[in-house]
């Protein structure tokens, strides 16, 4: 990557270098488009390189997308993914098994197949699972990738197509004039655009109410374990119980779930997102998911800030004024769609519309109404104790 | 409160704690025995916990220490070895007759405090667990007394059994009085080899060499005397160019460093010694400030004169808070800082007629420790070449190491990253541990970074040409010791928190499909309908 002195404008300047951001600029790159990506810290740090790698959204309209992209990314970015398809869903209970026969139906409406799993053929795919479990689903879709992986895949692929990243570089307004964005400032420069995407995660909001338009995010912590390695599992994307997560391509369980907690962002910078009891109730479900790996050991934890519109829906909006602003935040269920995000991104970008899949219900319009503090309605807001108990830590 | 809570996320749940205690230290080293024993003086309620004697099966793992597969069977007897870290400790009994709760075997795994990110806890949290079972307990004042680590150095053939460092050493023999080795090369000589081959020396046991990659021994001159005195071989300008046996260590090969030549030594114990390293750990997680101070040696806690971090209900006292000197022989600092501590923690809870300590704050250490360590790593480095495994629980080379490069695991087209490396991610913005981790899966095992966070920092600095407190601290994560599902499992959790689990967020809009208009009553979907499962 060129030093900071010899960055210039570029046509399209993606403000964020997550996965939405980086999809986007990659994308934008293989279609010759001169990109530049500002990070303020290192790319995919936040909740892009933090998540679950579940690649499984049937509900979105990119899901499609999502679905025939995957497969193929190791080969398009040149660089692993850890991608793999396919999920399983534990049963330990029939009502359990009720619920995932219900969740499987948006996919199989979309032509997409389902096996049902009895105990014992659970019991030979999943060998961690206990003897009394319900039975499963076997998901013919959907799959799973590393994140940290994945991010970087995106950056370097981006840059071995000429694409640019200035990380360490804090966007702190973007320049509007005549209805157009016409610069982002950060503090490491001035760079002049054609067009913007912004992808900034939780801190869409904050950025876009600088040109003075609303974008309804906020920000919670969420987190997640991860065990020692153990033998691989034939499928290692196996949920249940209450968690999301997958075995990883070397072995560790990695799972999340519970709850979440609502924070405030303060400024520019994301704070350290830290854990909390829930990793004893994520250790808890784990080892009810899984009776046979009760010894295995959790090595880590981790957690990220994730962003959650209104009605958790992603939002992919091609702005009418400024008529050269994309805004790409996803809501919490961004990295798994994120081939097909960062696809349908660059088209907005650069023709103004999406051909292959229908996001008119995830443009801004839809919140058109919405109180300014709508999120203190549904309690989507930090949260203390409050008995004074605590001593400044 | 009138606003409503969101029943999916953690407000308003109750995490049940075992205890509330006023104050708890950990470690029950010097520091740590010290600060307690002062703090029940004071007429406070104290919990003293410490991890020895830690499990077999972490022993096994090299946690906390890198003990090297040279303990014998015993420390599976785990009765016997409580009696046995009692008889080595004096204070622990003095601790117990001051009615301080003292608890062996139980391992400070997490800690959890109000922040940025995380205001829902009533009361500080210090997690803690034993082989059994895990269990929180509350405090108003925390005395981290966690003493040092060791400092591992790869060489060929250093997963071999045999392999240890001083820290496991001392505890193997005087804390465990279960080593089992007879025959030790000890690497570094400076305070730390040399206290190491006294203390072995004194042990009865046989000291083939103890190895220098400088030109001259490093330690204080009297040691060295000492040292010499005993007859112990003192080899400069050598490094290990294999650790050799058929399993475990049966012989060291040394190379010089000036002309190439090797001679082998037998020996069944290899003791890396060229220093240990302030055990921080707690302090990362509790977001306390941290700084590298090379005489310290390495990230320590930013203090005041009581030992107090930047969060000010938690003070850092010991080896954990810096090393002094004086090596590890003398425990009159770490003593008056652990009482210091436990007075300014006494005051702050209202003892306000306790005055200061009157003894003076210890000298500031001055000796730059980093010149050993980078010296050492450099030469191992360019002695184990490209092959040189720096990571042993993931297996990574010092070539993917350097090259940023994905597991072996995993197909990847070799050519793209040709042009990859650490000086092209330094091009990028300043190194990051924590990504090279990422990356190249250094840290990522089950050691928990133990034997190698220190060598891949050094290296990561070496090559860039940077100073090693450039490399920022990579971060620590709970649970601070490995532990099986079975002990970590909220055995406790309270019904509300089991009756409102979502996997995911609960919003009922997010699981219908986003082609279609989200439903403009939520109530319609039930509200915050209780989602036992979502989709990922
Ligand atoms: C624990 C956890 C588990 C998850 N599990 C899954 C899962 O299994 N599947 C799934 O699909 N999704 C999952 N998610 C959600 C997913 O991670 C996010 O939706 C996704 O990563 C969002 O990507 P992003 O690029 O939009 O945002 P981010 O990753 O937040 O990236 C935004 C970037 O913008 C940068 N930035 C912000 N402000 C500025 C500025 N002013 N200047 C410059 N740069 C700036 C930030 O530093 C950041 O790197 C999970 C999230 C978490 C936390």
């Amino acid at each position: 990557m060129a030093e900071a002195g010899a960055v210039k404008g570029a046509s399209v300047v993606v403000v964020g270098g997550g996965v939405t951001g980086l999809s986007a600029a990659w994308w934008l790159a293989r279609e010759g488009v001169d990109v530049l990506v500002l990070e303020k810290g290192i790319v995919g740090w936040e909740a892009s390189g933090r998540n679950g790698g579940g690649a499984t959204h049937a509900y979105s309209p990119l899901f499609r997308e999502e679905q025939r992209l995957w497969p193929m990314m190791d080969e398009l970015l040149g660089y692993p993914t850890e991608y793999r398809r396919g999920r399983i869903r534990v049963a330990l209970d029939a009502a359990q098994l009720e619920h995932y026969e219900l969740t499987s139906r948006l996919a199989q409406s979309q032509g997409f197949t389902v096996d049902r799993l009895d105990a014992r053929a659970l019991q030979e795919l999943v060998p961690y699972v206990g003897d009394d479990v319900a039975g499963g689903l076997f998901w013919n879709y959907g799959g799973h990738a590393n994140p940290q992986r994945t991010v970087q895949g995106y950056a370097w692929a981006l840059q071995d197509r000429g694409g640019r990243i200035l990380q360490h570089a804090t966007v702190r307004e973007i320049r509007v004039a005549g209805g157009r964005a016409i610069a982002v400032v950060c503090d490491q420069g001035t760079f002049g655009c054609d067009a913007v995407v912004l992808a900034a995660g939780p801190h869409t909001a904050r950025l876009a109410a600088g040109f003075g338009v609303a974008v309804p995010v906020v920000p919670a912590r969420a987190e997640m374990i991860v065990t020692e390695p153990l033998p691989l599992m034939r499928h290692g994307g196996v949920d249940g119980n209450g968690l999301y997560g997958r075995q990883t391509l070397r072995g560790n369980l990695a799972y999340g779930g519970g709850p979440h907690e609502w924070i405030e962002i303060d400024g520019a910078a994301t704070p350290r997102a830290v854990n909390s009891p829930v990793v004893r109730s994520l250790a808890r479900r784990l080892r009810e998911l899984f009776p046979r790996a009760a010894h295995v050991r959790v090595i880590r934890s981790w957690a990220g800030v994730v962003e959650n519109t209104p009605d958790g829906r992603p939002i992919l909006d091609r702005l009418a004024d400024p008529a050269n602003v994309v805004i790409a935040t996803m809501s919490s269920v961004g990295f798994g769609l994120s081939p097909a995000s960062g696809r349908a991104v660059m088209q907005l970008a650069t023709a103004g519309s999406c051909d292959f899949a229908d996001l008119t219900h995830l443009g801004l319009g839809r919140f058109a109404g919405l109180a300014p503090d709508w999120y203190r309605d549904r309690g989507w807001v930090p949260w203390s104790s409050g008995d004074g108990a605590a001593p400044a830590c | 409160m009138t606003e409503p809570l969101d029943s999916t996320a953690i407000a308003g749940k109750v995490f049940p704690v075992r205890a509330h205690v006023p104050v708890v230290v950990v470690g029950a080293g010097p520091a740590g025995l010290a600060a307690a024993l002062e703090a029940a003086r004071l007429g406070l309620a104290v919990l003293l916990v410490d991890e020895h004697p830690v499990g077999a099966g972490l022993i096994g793992m090299d946690v906390p220490l890198q003990f090297g597969e040279r303990m014998d069977a015993a420390v599976r007897n785990k009765p016997r070895m409580l009696e046995r870290v009692v008889a080595a400790r004096p204070g622990i009994e003095e601790a117990f007759a001051m009615g301080v709760d003292v608890q062996l075997g139980v391992y400070a795994w997490g800690a959890f405090v109000d922040g940025p990110t995380s205001r829902a806890q009533p009361r500080p949290l210090l997690a803690l667990a034993d082989d059994e079972r895990s269990w929180l307990v509350s405090w108003d004042r925390l005395i981290v007394a966690a003493g040092a680590r060791d400092l591992a150095v790869a060489a060929p053939g250093w997963d071999r059994p045999g392999v240890m460092g001083a820290r496991a050493f001392a505890a193997a023999l005087d804390l465990y009085g279960a080593f089992n080795g007879r025959r030790l090369v000890v690497l570094g000589s400076g305070v730390v080899g040399l206290e190491t081959a006294l203390r072995a020396k004194a042990a009865g046991l046989d000291v083939a060499a103890l190895v220098e990659t400088a030109d001259a021994p490093q330690g204080p001159a009297a040691l060295v005397d000492a040292v010499r005195r005993t007859g112990i071989a003192i080899a400069t300008r050598r490094c290990v160019a294999a650790i050799a046996g058929t399993t475990e260590v049966e012989r060291v090969v040394l190379r010089g460093l000036d002309d190439g030549t090797t001679h082998e030594i037998a020996c069944d114990t290899v003791v890396t010694a060229i220093d240990v390293v302030p055990n921080v750990e707690l302090f990362d997680l509790l977001g306390c400030r941290v700084a590298y101070r090379a005489p310290h040696g390495g990230f320590v806690p930013d203090v005041d004169g009581d030992g107090r971090t930047s969060a000010p209900a938690v003070f850092a006292v010991g080896d954990c808070a810096g090393l002094s000197d004086a090596g590890l022989g003398d425990p009159a600092t770490a003593i008056a800082a652990g009482r210091r501590a436990a007075r300014a923690a006494a005051r702050d809870l209202g003892r306000t007629d306790v005055p200061a300590d009157g003894a003076p704050p210890a000298a500031e250490p001055v000796a730059d420790r980093d010149p050993a360590l980078r010296r050492w790593i450099a030469a191992q480095a360019a002695e184990g070449g490209d092959a040189l495994v720096v990571c042993q629980c993931e297996n990574v080379t010092l070539r993917d190491l350097l090259g940023v490069r994905p597991p072996a695991y995993l197909d990847y087209d070799a050519a793209k990253f040709a042009g990859r490396n650490l000086h092209s991610l330094a091009a990028e913005g300043p190194l990051n541990q924590d990504q090279i981790k990422r990356l190249t899966r250094a840290g990522m095992g089950p050691c928990q970074g133990r034997r190698c966070r220190e060598q891949v920092q050094a290296l990561i600095a070496l090559r860039s040409n940077a100073p090693t407190g450039s490399v920022p601290l990579p971060s620590f994560r709970a649970p601070l010791r490995p532990l099986p599902l079975s002990v970590l499992s909220a055995d406790d959790e309270p019904a509300e928190l089991r009756a409102n689990w979502t996997a995911w967020f609960g919003i009922p809009a997010q699981w219908l499909p986003h082609w279609e208009k989200a439903p403009e009553d939520a109530e319609f979907w039930g509200g915050r309908v209780p989602i036992p499962d979502a989709t990922k």
